[in-house]
């Protein structure tokens, strides 16, 4: 065999194969690497965590070691009033910074300088806890925003953040987004507005820096159901959700969303246990026109999923 | 039996035996995977139907349903097939049938492992790579490592002179999914995050689907037919043309699934361009095909392997045509997102790549048992509750596609959308259901083969011989 067709071959396959690799591959990271944090991008990462789905922190992928998102109206330190309030993303010891922290670089341009400089957040360490805000300021001439590690700037910890908060103002959006993830409503429902035509449906398509530190983004591909990036802002209703989460027919008869109601749990907010039993009979009786009215939906418990994904959805999807 | 011959000497493992239990265990997964699928598409017509638990929720099943028909049948109808031709055309055996063996078993049980943790919601959250990274690697290292030493190795030792076109696509499209796989996982593995990692998933999932499902499943028609006519390829050179032009186009447009993402726009103008050009590829494979069936027409009735195989080549027609164009911004606007593209999917997946698979185990599994088919009739059963049953399941999703997409433009709130697809959603379930069924019958006409099948006598072809029932 003079010709050595299979060598000649091989290596031609590693070449186009390498090739196209290049273009596809590492083309377009330069241009993602370019990407300036939006403020939606802190936001999300920053109340997400480092991780949503399989982690070694969450192995069952059911929303552990996630940052709450709590809501100040006054400075845990000082007892100041901060008016009007602002969002703050506790970090308590053990858990993941999110990949901003560790990695500014992936921060972009700018945002990346003044959160090392002015928000200090290499100071940040992961076995004391920190909290986060995102703050303005202005760099080269442009007003951008950035991470400011408050534990650093301001001296709040953990504890006394969620503590001036309390449960009323704590949003548990990693763990929702993390229910969000598991539970496959991405298989319905998308996070993407598309550029061509949803603005007068489901609002702005996102913007590319709105994205960095997010892991994963999970857009959803195939849409069987409305766009809920921006749900919040049509319906902010944590009552309605309720309803809607526990069975969609409640609130929209002709819905082919399936019922969550197994997100409660065994116990609803006061501790008492749900009867799904009687629950489902009820309901029965009232498609069937022998009550009024449908029954009540129990009121959710503190740490249920289902909180932590209305949680995700009034604190997140603006 | 399988365990006997996990620890047997090489030697003494008869030859089939991976090709055998590969094919057993794909018609399996086959047979779970459409019950899954219908399962969903109950849940997608009737939510009410089955509630009150997390297993059987719409969000926990679907992914399940996706990874078991890709996994499980499709890439383990490669396997089997794997097997059998790249000995078969390099005049040679294979490499190690215990290797091959241990390749199935692996695959097994890393397979039912993952689908079990993406059933309980233990999920990456990324489409298509949903398994969790373990897993992947498992994936990657004990099953396509494994399956391509075996290939490659029976490649090296052949002893005909030159490279048949199926071997090349073997070799090389089992090298290319596990750069793709390993290039995939590295969100996961190193925390890639933001865009990358959402374009990255769709690298992923474009190229499993270009460079893994249908270029071998082109590559097993390139096979079987001419075995199944006697009628030589129709030119190797245009099998080369495909080969090729696979390779250069089919990686390069995975970001035309993220048209309407923040992407850079040259990557995606560049991605639409790219796309159309995979109709290159994509038409040389039917022409060569359809050309080697010259004079033996008469087959796609009477023989029903060949019924299977055309029945996919034709397939592949509007297939390519939808998705040349309907990833062009001109297009992809109004069906992105929409049931249109799940009846695309199921085109390529349940369509074309099936069928030319199917009739791949069904040749494979009489020649490797020597057995004669069971049964004509349940075969012939068989295809047509394959073929009515996807007919109505494409058709029906893709009018519920178009209805979205008109649903977009003129901006009717969602929930009419929802209301007019219903229709639709029953007669995909119906669709599904018959293609389940189907499958049943098929699992038992393999398992009574395997049994009853007239043995084939020594120099002959299964499909020689006379059906008997
Ligand atoms: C089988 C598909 C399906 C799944 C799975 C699903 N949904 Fe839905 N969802 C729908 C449909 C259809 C609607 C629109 C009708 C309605 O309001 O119920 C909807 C509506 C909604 C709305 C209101 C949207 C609006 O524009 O008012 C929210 C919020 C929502 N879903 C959240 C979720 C969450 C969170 C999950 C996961 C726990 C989920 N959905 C799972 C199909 C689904
Ligand atoms: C009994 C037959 C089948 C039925 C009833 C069925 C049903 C379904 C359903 C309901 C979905 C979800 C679609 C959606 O989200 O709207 C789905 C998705 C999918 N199925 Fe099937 N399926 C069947 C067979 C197959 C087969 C044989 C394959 C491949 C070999 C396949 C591949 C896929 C793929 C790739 C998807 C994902 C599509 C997407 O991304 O939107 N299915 N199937």
């Amino acid at each position: 065999m003079a010709f050595r067709r299979h060598k000649f071959g091989s290596a031609g396959i590693g070449l186009m194969f390498g090739f196209s690799m290049c273009i596809t591959l590492f083309g377009p990271s330069n241009d993602f690497r370019s990407g300036v944090s939006t403020w939606v991008g802190l936001d999300k990462q920053l109340s997400l965590g480092r991780v949503i789905g399989f982690s070694y922190e969450d192995p069952t992928v059911s929303g552990d070691g996630k940052p709450i998102t709590v809501i100040l109206n006054k400075d845990p330190k000082t007892g100041v009033a901060i008016d009007p309030p602002i969002r703050a993303y506790v970090y308590k010891p053990g858990v993941k910074f999110s990949p901003g922290v560790n990695h500014p670089e992936l921060l972009g341009p700018g945002v990346e300088d003044l959160s090392m400089r002015d928000g200090k957040i290499s100071s940040a360490s992961m076995s004391s806890g920190a909290v986060f805000t995102v703050s303005k300021g202005v760099f080269n001439d442009e007003e951008v925003d950035y991470i400011e590690n408050a534990s650093a700037t301001r001296g709040w910890t953990p504890d006394k953040t969620l503590r001036t908060a309390g449960d009323a103002n704590s949003r548990y959006v990693g763990k929702g987004k993390t229910i969000y993830i598991s539970e496959g409503c991405w298989w319905c429902h998308t996070l993407l507005p598309e550029q061509t035509q949803d603005w007068q449906m489901f609002g702005q398509p996102p913007f590319l820096g709105d994205f960095n530190g997010e892991m994963p983004t999970a857009f959803g591909s195939d849409r069987k159901a409305p766009d809920i990036l921006h749900v919040a802002s049509r319906n902010s209703s944590r009552e309605w959700m309720t309803m809607h989460f526990f069975n969609p027919r409640l609130v929209q008869p002709n819905s082919i969303m399936p019922r969550f109601d197994y997100l409660w749990g065994k116990q609803d907010a006061n501790g008492n246990s749900i009867d799904f039993a009687k629950w489902r009979a009820d309901y029965s009786d009232y498609l069937h026109g022998k009550r009024i009215y449908a029954p009540e939906v129990p009121e959710p418990a503190r740490d249920s999923e289902v909180r932590a994904l209305i949680d995700w959805i009034l604190t997140s999807l603006k | 039996m399988l365990m006997k011959y996990l620890f047997a000497k090489n030697d003494e493992i008869p030859a089939g035996s991976a090709t055998i239990f590969f094919g057993f265990s794909s018609i399996f997964w086959f047979v779970v995977g459409t019950g899954l699928g219908s399962f969903n598409a109950a849940k997608l017509a009737f939510p009410d139907w089955v509630t009150g638990t997390e297993l059987f929720a719409f969000g926990h099943m679907r992914q399940v349903h996706v990874l078991a028909v890709i996994i499980g049948w499709i890439s383990m109808a490669f396997g089997m097939t794997m097997m059998y031709m790249t000995p078969a055309l390099g005049n040679t055996k294979l490499w190690s049938e215990k290797l091959g063996l241990w390749t199935v078993f692996l695959w097994n049980i890393g397979l039912s492992l993952g689908l079990l943790l993406l059933w309980m919601g233990i999920t990456s959250g990324r489409e298509y790579n949903d398994l969790i990274w373990p897993i992947d690697l498992v994936v990657i290292f004990g099953v396509l490592l494994p399956l391509g030493i075996n290939v490659w190795m029976t490649i090296a030792h052949r002893k005909t002179q030159g490279i048949y076109i199926t071997n090349w696509f073997f070799g090389a499209c089992i090298f290319m999914v596990m750069i793709v796989f390993l290039v995939g996982q590295s969100p996961e593995l190193f925390n890639l995050t933001g865009l990358t990692e959402a374009y990255l998933t769709f690298w992923f999932a474009h190229n499993v689907l270009g460079l893994w499902i249908t270029p071998v499943a082109a590559a097993i028609a390139y096979y079987t037919i001419p075995k199944l006519t006697g009628n030589p390829l129709y030119s190797h050179r245009i099998g080369h043309l495909h080969f090729w032009a696979i390779i250069v186009f089919y990686s390069t447009p995975a970001s035309h699934h993220l048209m309407s993402a923040p992407l850079p726009e040259w990557l995606k103008s560049f991605a639409s361009v790219e796309g159309v050009l995979i109709l290159i590829p994509a038409v040389a494979f039917v022409a060569n095909i359809l050309l080697t069936m010259k004079g033996k027409w008469t087959m796609f009735v009477e023989n029903v392997e060949t019924k299977f195989s055309i029945t996919g080549v034709l397939l592949a027609i509007p297939l390519n045509m939808q998705g040349g164009f309907q990833q062009t911004r001109a297009i992809n606007w109004y069906v992105h997102g929409t049931g249109w593209i799940v009846a695309h999917a199921h085109l390529a997946l349940l369509g074309m790549s099936s069928f030319l698979e199917a009739a791949a185990v069904y040749f494979g599994l009489q020649q490797m048992l020597r057995r004669k088919l069971y049964s004509l009739t349940l075969a012939n059963l068989h295809y047509w509750f394959f073929i009515v049953g996807f007919c109505i399941y494409w058709i029906s999703m893709t009018i519920a596609g178009l209805i979205q997409g008109a649903g977009k433009i003129y901006e009717v709130p969602y929930i009419d959308v929802v209301v007019a697809e219903h229709p639709y959603m029953i007669a995909r379930w119906v669709g599904g259901t018959m293609v389940f069924t189907g499958n049943v019958v098929w699992l038992f006409n393999m398992w009574m083969t395997a049994r009853e099948g007239t043995l084939v006598p020594e120099g002959r072809y299964a499909h020689e011989l006379a059906y008997e029932r």
